[in-house]
């Protein structure tokens, strides 16, 4: 847009303009003062990468900052091959990763905080209960595209998948024997958050996400059930029994030496002071 | 007889131009009514004085927004503490001692055309590289606001070297024949007698700054805690929107609320360029035909 | 612009016409330093790939293991061009409808209103505009044919986005018309058609063109309201219904997380964008400067 400025009047205070330059120099000396402050502050761990693994570590953090005054924890989610990445650059101290480490990242430590599964989820109103390990890979490739031929209702299959470099896409792939460049999907989603608003806000639409943070939703209210996979039903007791066939162990990882403040933070996410933390976002503690 | 024919085509197509005009003129209206109407929906019921000062809980879905306007308020001034002294230097030096076609000048004036071309999340991969990994500073209110700072350069220029080039030629003339130093007649002078130009044109920088998401999300981050420092993760209103409607099921309603505090500030800020431009800038010419 | 300002130089203060300088230069260089860095990033990418696997691979799997990634981007180069195309087709005509409603059709008194409308309009957020059109717009086009997040959906949202340039800019061409012409052809007793046709669409051509060209610039380097709302899948889209990713989008979605040389391509992506927008920021720039605009 513009103004053109045609006529104004000729005078106007000539104390208006030393503020604003005060104003700027006050600016700056805030920027340097506030930058300075943070120095000073006592000790700062950075975790980032996966999403299933960050509402978790969050709310370790926070019971972990206030037992630790002094101490600040910042998480940042990415997916876990930035978990990998930051633990290994040094950009965070801490490497949030929702799955095994692999031969190649030996030079990572890996803390199991807890074990996860994925489930394939629908939504609330689908009528089908559940799907054979084939008829999802049908999906998946796009050999079945209709409810109808799965016995639901005749509708096309919205099918969401999650975008390269996430452990679920991983894992999920690894168990069905699938080739991303074969998958044919409708959506492709970020976190696992945003699989379950697309599946709530869909009623034709399949897709799989950590069984954590759906059935946390499922609880709360959310339109979507979880489906059985291979007609294990997706529930703690299976993950933790080992029965559940699509499980994987939740790491926080980091590249030794530790740098200062992260042993102990490691100690406590290991240990059973935070056990309801885990179950309360439907994971399974891990065994000690 | 061609004559009546042409008159009667004339009719036509004036009817359909007009019917054109009324039909945009509807749907401008439809469209805003349609888009403040569902925010207003499903916003407002959320929206309330505690809204806008306790913290966000269950990421998001409950509390307010307070450490999101802190850390919108600490992004945009950093970005202001960067973009201004360096705005309005460049403006001045464009508007008060560039003459030429040729040289510096016209250099600065076509680099900075082109930087106003460079989409928001180039600016975010910039950010991103540069001040985020380069400079080490990490996801950052620092370097949001920093990279936000860069991209609101070429707005705040232009329309601060418009607000100087508007200063009477005489004001100039009159300390030049007194034989006083520029320095003294730019900052008692021109400065002053340009200011509320100049304010609308910090005015308009900040309202792009505040719309602004793209360049943010990998440079001032998603943390949605009380930032302790400028080197912490902050996460800006318009990220925070994002981020309710997009990741977390269920934060529909405070996305919305959200959206309604930031539309609101965005159209306060509009709202007072305009006023501030009719005051003092004369009104837009306004010719008819 | 208006007159030229008055020169100093006689009376040179040298300290503060240096700072002047050095902070100018400082502004134009951010450019050329957004330039290095992009390039710097997407040098391994340059380096290892080439253009042909940019162009020539089938898809899309950059996190792929060894030797088994591609990196084509062509999908996101058609989806960026298709989706600000289509939204560039509906807000050329509307915009130019609304410039006639502000500069001849509409009564006086609605003009006022209706342009504050339009800067209504302008000044909602992407971000707001793509949290109207997921939570809106999409259930809508998913009754009509899913899955609702779709080409249509982001055509349909950057539409919105874009309108208010197109419709301002286009109404400054209009105005740019001289009113002297305008008062010959009042005086020649034209109708508001010829007048249209005959006086103001021949001075106004270039500016309403590069109204156009620029607002198309707008929506090829829009993020969010795409994002939200097109469904990021990466392919070439059959119909209006079928989800795509712009190469804006798919920055978006990816930099969180992309490693090594998955990154370095996400930011060849930003300069094909880059290098589109500027093609097409040239064309608006020959536009305005051609003959026969006021």
């Amino acid at each position: 847009m513009t103004v053109q400025p045609k006529a104004r009047p000729p005078h106007s205070s000539g104390r208006q303009q030393r503020p604003a330059i005060r104003r700027a120099v006050a600016g700056l000396a805030l920027v340097a003062a506030v930058a300075g402050c943070s120095a000073a502050r006592e000790l700062k761990l950075s975790l980032s990468g996966s999403s299933t693994v960050a509402p978790l570590a969050a709310e370790i953090a926070k019971r972990y900052e206030a037992s630790h005054p002094g101490t600040r924890v910042d998480v940042q989610t990415g997916g876990s091959s930035r978990g990998i990445a930051d633990a290994r650059s040094g950009t965070a101290q801490i490497g949030l990763v929702s799955r095994a480490l692999r031969p190649e990242e030996a030079d990572l430590v890996a803390t199991t905080i807890g074990i996860d599964g994925i489930a394939l989820i629908v939504n609330g109103a689908n009528p089908v209960r559940s799907l054979s390990d084939d008829q999802i890979r049908a999906v998946y490739t796009g050999a079945i595209s209709n409810w109808r031929q799965l016995g639901g209702a005749d509708a096309p299959i919205t099918v969401v998948t999650k975008a390269e470099g996430r452990s679920t896409l991983e894992l999920f792939l690894e168990h069905f024997r699938l080739d991303n460049r074969r998958i044919r999907a409708s959506v492709v989603i970020g976190d696992n958050q945003q699989g379950i608003l697309t599946v709530a806000g869909d009623p034709h639409a399949l897709g799989y996400v950590s069984i954590g943070t759906a059935s946390q939703e499922a609880t709360a209210g959310t339109p979507i059930r979880l489906l059985p996979l291979a007609g294990i039903a997706p529930t703690l007791e299976n993950v933790r029994s080992g029965r559940y066939p699509l499980s994987r162990p939740l790491n926080l990882v980091i590249q030794p030496p530790p740098a200062a403040g992260v042993a102990p933070f490691l100690a406590f996410a290991r240990s059973p002071e935070v056990h309801d933390l885990v179950e309360a976002q439907y994971f399974v503690p891990p065994a000690r | 007889m061609a004559k009546r024919g042409a008159a009667r085509f004339d009719r036509v197509i004036d009817t359909a131009l007009a019917l054109l005009a009324w039909l945009v003129a509807l749907l401008v209206v439809g469209m805003v009514g349609w888009i403040v109407a569902d925010l207003l929906r499903q916003g407002l019921p959320r929206l309330s004085w505690a809204f806008l000062v306790e913290l966000p809980g269950d990421a998001g879905r409950s509390g307010g927004i307070r450490p999101i306007l802190i850390s919108t308020l600490l992004i945009l001034g950093v970005c202001l503490a960067v973009s201004v002294p360096i705005g309005l230097a460049t403006a001045v030096f464009l508007a008060e001692f560039q003459r030429g076609h040729r040289g510096f000048g016209p250099l600065v004036r076509y680099s900075l055309d082109t930087l106003a071309g460079v989409p928001s999340i180039v600016f975010g991969l910039f950010g991103n590289a540069f001040f985020s990994i380069t400079l080490g500073l990490g996801f950052s209110i620092l370097a949001g606001g920093l990279t936000l700072a860069c991209m609101v350069l070429p707005l705040l220029i232009r329309s601060m070297e418009m607000a100087l080039r508007a200063v009477p030629a005489e004001h100039r003339l009159a300390t030049a024949a007194l034989g006083l130093p520029q320095r003294v007649s730019l900052l008692y002078i021109v400065l002053p007698a340009a200011a509320p130009g100049l304010a609308v044109g910090l005015v308009l920088g900040i309202g792009r700054a505040l719309a602004e998401t793209a360049a943010l999300l990998f440079t001032s981050g998603y943390v949605d805690r009380l930032p302790d420092s400028l080197l912490d993760s902050g996460r800006a209103l318009s990220v925070h929107i994002f981020d309710l409607a997009m990741n977390v099921p269920g934060g529909g309603s405070q996305a919305a609320a959200t959206a309604l505090v930031l539309v609101a500030l965005v159209l306060l800020i509009n709202a007072f360029t305009s006023w501030a431009a009719r005051r003092w800038l004369g009104s837009l010419h306004s010719t008819t035909f | 612009m208006l007159k030229p300002s008055t020169s100093f130089h006689r009376h040179a203060d040298r300290p503060l016409l240096w700072t002047l300088r050095l902070l100018s230069a400082v502004a134009a260089l951010i450019v050329a330093l957004i330039l290095l860095f992009v390039l710097r990033e997407a040098w391994p990418a340059l380096l290892q790939l080439g253009p042909a696997h940019f162009l020539r691979d089938p898809g899309w799997h950059p996190a792929s293991g060894d030797g088994d990634a591609d990196y084509g981007l062509l999908p996101m180069l058609a989806g960026t061009l298709l989706s600000s195309g289509g939204a560039v087709l509906l807000a050329a005509p509307l915009g130019l409808g609304s410039a006639l409603f502000a500069t001849s059709y509409g009564p006086p008194r609605l003009r006022g209103p209706h342009r504050q409308l339009l800067q209504l309009l302008g000044g909602i957020p992407s971000v707001v505009v793509g949290f109207w059109g997921l939570v809106v717009l999409t259930p809508l086009i998913r009754q009509w044919h899913p899955p609702g997040q779709s080409l249509l959906a982001g055509i349909l949202c950057l539409t919105v986005m874009i309108l208010p340039t197109s419709a301002m800019l286009s109404e400054q061409a209009l105005r740019d018309v001289p009113a002297g012409s305008l008062q010959a052809a009042a005086a020649l007793g034209l109708s508001r058609r010829a007048t249209l046709e005959g006086v103001v669409l021949p001075v106004a051509r270039g500016g309403l063109l590069s109204a156009v060209v620029l607002a198309s610039g707008r929506a090829l380097g829009e993020t969010m309201a795409v994002l939200m709302v097109a469904g990021n899948v990466i392919q070439v889209p059959a119909t209006l219904f079928d989800p795509v990713r712009t190469l804006t989008a798919n920055i978006a979605l990816e930099l969180g997380y992309a490693l090594e040389l998955h990154r370095s391509v996400l930011f060849v992506g930003g300069l094909v964008l880059m290098g589109v927008v500027a093609v097409v920021m040239a064309l608006a720039a020959g536009l305005r400067s051609s003959p026969g605009h006021g």
